[in-house]
């Protein structure tokens, strides 16, 4: 169901601001970092703390600028990250209204305060971490694996061809950040029977697959009012991707599957 | 995004600017008394914004609806390209209003 307002304890407040101290003041080079942040032990409802972060210091990226404040400014600060290079897909995050990875989106792309939240319309564990409990039960619900029913070559693995490679070379290149599931206002009103770009670009992967013999039952499972054709085309997807791969398109490519397949 | 709630939104519209249509229907079936009443009502200022509104809106649902046409072939899908049709849908439709306006009527 369609919420147009925040439930009362998710209304942000204002919070604190960090300004710059010290040898952070003498540089003519502060960026304000305006950061939600949510406690769920402390009872309060979120708030968004600024930080004021001298550039001279500190990385090109805004995933830089969240680990120098948790570093040196407020070590509360709560975030996802591991490989800070845009292939894990662990600090996809809100910034400056866009959902993307922090450790690929550079500091002086965003001009005033970076605003950053966690990925919209999910539930916060805490801070700028997200619950994606849901996210990944929707990807496992697709059977993300290579299924046969003929024997392996005795030999050999299963080969393929280039072109057919090709096919999935964009689909696999998907890292599930999630950020194109959450900026997606289908996925927003029926995450729970929706199943979201992410997890539909992942069915396309093994749909396309040479290799795959589950064709059959996988579009099966997808020919649903709603784990697939809540999809809209709104287009937000493929405009978020931080890996610029198109959500969108193979998602229109499963429904002309479908639509051939009973014609 | 802007235009896909734009087009659930002028969906809506020319639901109701149908109830519009409908009233002129029966006031014209009702005699030329009714009818001109009506006509001085939809003649009067905020008359001719609702109906330019309403010829707006119906010619931009069709011109988007064409665009997600396009869409279902499975065409169309790179962000440069949703991008421009999205601003050919945008001018067509404010075009066609003009020219129903300025030249139709």
């Amino acid at each position: 169901m369609a919420e147009f307002r925040l439930p009362k304890n998710s209304r942000i407040t204002k919070g604190k601001h960090f300004a710059a101290t010290g040898g952070n003041a003498k540089s003519g080079r502060i960026k304000q970092f305006a950061v939600y942040r949510y406690d769920p032990d402390g009872g309060a409802n979120p708030r968004i703390d600024t930080y004021d972060v001298d550039l001279d210091s500190c990385g090109p990226m805004v995933l830089d600028a969240l680990i120098k404040i948790k570093n040196d400014i407020d070590p509360t600060l709560t975030f996802r990250r591991s490989c800070r290079e845009g292939i894990c897909g662990s600090c996809a995050m809100n910034i400056d209204g866009g959902n993307t990875l922090a450790c690929t989106k550079a500091i002086d792309e965003v001009g005033g305060a970076v605003k950053i939240y966690p990925l919209p319309h999910m539930p916060v564990v805490k801070d700028l971490v997200p619950d994606l409990t849901n996210f990944y039960a929707q990807y496992a619900s697709i059977k993300p694996w290579l299924q046969t029913r003929t024997p392996p070559p005795p030999d050999r693995e299963r080969l393929q061809s280039k072109e057919d490679q090709e096919l999935i070379d964009e689909p696999s290149a998907c890292i599930l950040c999630a950020c194109c599931s959450t900026s997606c206002p289908s996925y927003w009103w029926n995450s729970d029977r929706y199943l979201g770009p992410a997890t539909l670009l992942a069915a396309y992967r093994w749909l396309v697959d040479s290799r795959d013999e589950a064709t059959g039952d996988r579009l099966d499972y997808l020919e649903d009012p709603f784990k697939l054709y809540r999809c809209h085309t709104i287009m937000n997807c493929t405009q978020t991707c931080p890996k610029g791969l198109n959500p969108a398109k193979a998602i229109a490519e499963t429904k002309k599957m479908l639509a051939s397949r009973s014609h | 995004m802007a235009l896909s709630i734009l087009h659930r939104a002028t969906g809506l519209a020319n639901a109701v600017g149908l109830l519009v249509f409908a009233v002129w229907l029966t006031q014209a079936a009702s005699g030329p008394e009714a009818y001109g009443c009506l006509v001085q009502m939809l003649g009067s200022v905020p008359g001719l914004l609702i109906l330019g509104g309403f010829s707006f809106s119906f010619f931009y649902h069709l011109c988007n609806g064409v665009r997600h046409l396009v869409w279902d072939s499975g065409r169309g899908f790179e962000k440069h390209q949703a991008n421009a049709s999205a601003w050919v849908a945008i001018v067509v439709a404010v075009l066609l209003t003009a020219v129903f306006w300025g030249v139709v009527l």
